[in-house]
């Protein structure tokens, strides 16, 4: 059964030129960022005599208006970006999953009760709360990540919920429970293996929004600052410069739609291993 | 059906009430508050005590919230920090602007959404499905700022066709040609940056409604695909794209706000970025409480609509 789950999500890698070429790229740019301190040239280095220099063959994408040489901090602006997305989704897949199937299993006053919370905390806009958070925490890394992780799971936990709420009346999980199974036991066996479904779909998405959420707070001042460098905050300076230097909005912009495009993407596949039954049809 | 109407209602009241407090306390927890922007180092003690007292900080902190509350119910915001203007002039003048904004752009995209979802959903894997599939998967991972950017630079800087920043060219008010041109590129990127997301919705929902046993029903009977698809289907699917809208309610006053920000359109994004930079807390927390208000009305709004338009509901009560 699970051999033939992976065959089928080797079929599907094989058949999708897309979902390959996305795999290829993520692993690129991951190892990239992993091997960034290889580069020999300091991101933060400033060089007054080449400010805002076109691409040339000693800064194959120019340098920035400090004269920093720009791949470099693209490369290393992409590893905050991927750290701050990665560990966001996972924060916030770990409460969307709890709160979800806790709600839709459990049901009545609970589910009410972690719903109306879920309503209040989605209806207070993001950007707010990350400015009143960092009031309590340094601005920076950290204090996006639990950001954008305390505040992201909200869609996750309704997904799951939903699904939760379906599986419940499914024939094996009744019986489960006809026979005394207990709560905990049905939500681990039973009720997350099924919803595993919406939980890679609904993370590999919230790596891509983690990404995004932090590049436009990064844009607009508000992320991780300077001389860090995010795809966000590279951005926030191309827009400054975008007159005199428009080759720098390009590779950051490119990075961060590839980037996205790559996991959507891979989520998409990766639902053939958990739903066999649409392998081989576009999910 | 009256009665679930008037449950939902009464639901939303603690809420609301929650979020003020939780505003409130926001407020409460900020590192300085009104009174230090009022008073200055220098003033004597009795007339910081006067300033106190004016404005009803010397009662007790829930007297101050229900102070804070009445203002709220009665429109007023208090004052801003750092210009010391009312809040509630501020917004007065600046959300009408980005209604005007985000409302276009939200119809249009919900009409071109039902079009090309329906289209694409219709034709599952087909070329047409894929080449609109393939612009959603490209349009959700491009940000919107750089979009903005990108026009910005083509059509503002390159070719020089159109303006740049704001709503009007300063001098030229009233000219609706002016008001057109500024609205071209924001407009554009706030469709680009709406489109996939609603496309995808009705493109899904409309591959399961075409699974569902009404439609091999019309085809058994010898209905026209087009006619399934656009008589039948399209009901079906429409029904949670009106919730979809009622939801997108709150995004009249923050739908806006990065592509506000990059194109200087004076709505109520760049006046709550610049708080922000600012920190200036009243102004935060009165868009936090306007936001997330509408919010909850949204989502009571488009509950309400559809259980007055959705028969099964109806049925169940």
């Amino acid at each position: 059964m699970r051999s033939r789950r992976i065959k089928n999500v080797i079929e599907e890698f094989k058949g999708n030129k897309g979902a390959l070429l996305s795999g290829a790229f993520l692993i690129f740019i991951i190892l990239i960022s992993a091997f960034a301190f290889l580069i020999p040239i300091n991101p933060d280095a400033t060089n007054t005599s080449s400010m805002l220099q076109p691409p040339s063959s000693a800064h194959l994408f120019g340098t920035d208006e400090l004269g920093r040489d720009y791949l470099t901090r693209t490369i290393y602006g992409g590893r905050v970006s991927l750290i701050v997305g990665i560990l966001a989704m996972v924060i916030s897949t770990s409460i969307g999953i709890g709160v979800g199937t806790i709600s839709g299993y459990f049901g009545g006053k609970l589910d009410n009760i972690l719903m109306r919370f879920v309503d209040i905390v989605s209806s207070i806009p993001w950007m707010i709360l990350v400015t009143v958070v960092s009031i309590f925490l340094k601005p920076g890394l950290q204090a996006i990540i639990i950001v954008i992780g305390l505040f992201s799971w909200m869609e996750t936990a309704r997904l799951v919920r939903a699904e939760t709420l379906s599986i419940k009346e499914r024939e094996y999980v009744l019986y489960a429970v006809s026979i005394g199974e207990s709560s905990k036991n049905i939500i681990f066996k039973h009720i997350i293996p099924s919803v595993f479904p919406t939980i890679i779909i609904a993370s590999t998405s919230s790596i891509a929004s983690a990404i995004m959420t932090e590049s436009s707070l990064s844009f607009l001042g508000l992320g991780i600052q300077q001389p860090m460098s995010s795809w966000g905050n590279l951005l926030q300076n191309a827009q400054t410069n975008l007159q005199s230097a428009p080759y720098m909005a390009i590779l950051p912009g490119l990075l961060i739609i590839l980037t996205i495009y790559s996991f959507n993407k891979l989520g998409n596949v990766l639902r053939v291993f958990v739903e066999p039954k649409i392998a081989g049809g576009e999910g | 059906m009256a009665k679930y109407i008037l449950k939902r209602i009464l639901q939303a009241i603690p809420l609301l009430l929650i979020i003020s407090i939780i505003c409130f306390t926001l407020i409460q927890l900020a590192p300085y508050n009104a009174i230090d922007a009022m008073t200055t180092p220098k003033m004597p003690q009795e007339t910081v005590e006067l300033i106190k007292a004016k404005y009803g900080f010397d009662k007790p902190i829930y007297m101050q919230y229900f102070l804070w509350l009445k203002g709220i119910l009665s429109g007023h915001f208090g004052y801003s920090i750092v210009t010391h203007e009312s809040i509630s002039n501020d917004l007065i003048a600046r959300i009408p602007a980005t209604i005007v904004l985000v409302l276009p752009a939200y119809i249009i995209s919900i009409v071109i959404s039902i079009i090309l979802g329906l289209t694409a959903g219709a034709n599952k894997n087909k070329m047409v499905d894929k080449i609109i599939d393939g612009f959603c998967s490209i349009g959700i991972a491009i940000p919107s700022f750089w979009f903005a950017m990108i026009m910005i630079f083509i059509f503002g800087y390159k070719f020089a066709i159109l303006p740049i920043l704001g709503m009007n060219t300063i001098g030229v008010d009233g000219s609706f040609t002016d008001f057109l041109l500024h609205f071209i590129m924001p407009c554009s990127v706030l469709i680009i940056a709406f489109l996939p997301e609603l496309i995808r919705y009705v493109r899904s929902s409309t591959i399961s409604q075409i699974t569902e046993g009404y439609v091999m029903v019309q085809t058994a009977f010898g209905s026209s695909k087009r006619e399934i698809l656009f008589k039948h289907v399209s009901k079906n699917v429409l029904l949670p794209i009106i919730t979809k809208a009622g939801m997108a309610l709150p995004m009249l006053v923050t739908g806006a706000m990065i592509t506000e920000t990059v194109f200087g359109w004076p709505g109520v994004g760049p006046y709550f970025i610049n708080a922000v930079r600012g920190l200036d807390y009243p102004v935060i927390m009165a868009i936090l409480i306007l936001s997330s208000s509408l919010v909850i009305i949204g989502n009571l709004l488009s509950d309400i609509i559809y259980c007055l338009i959705d028969p099964r509901i109806k049925e169940m009560e």
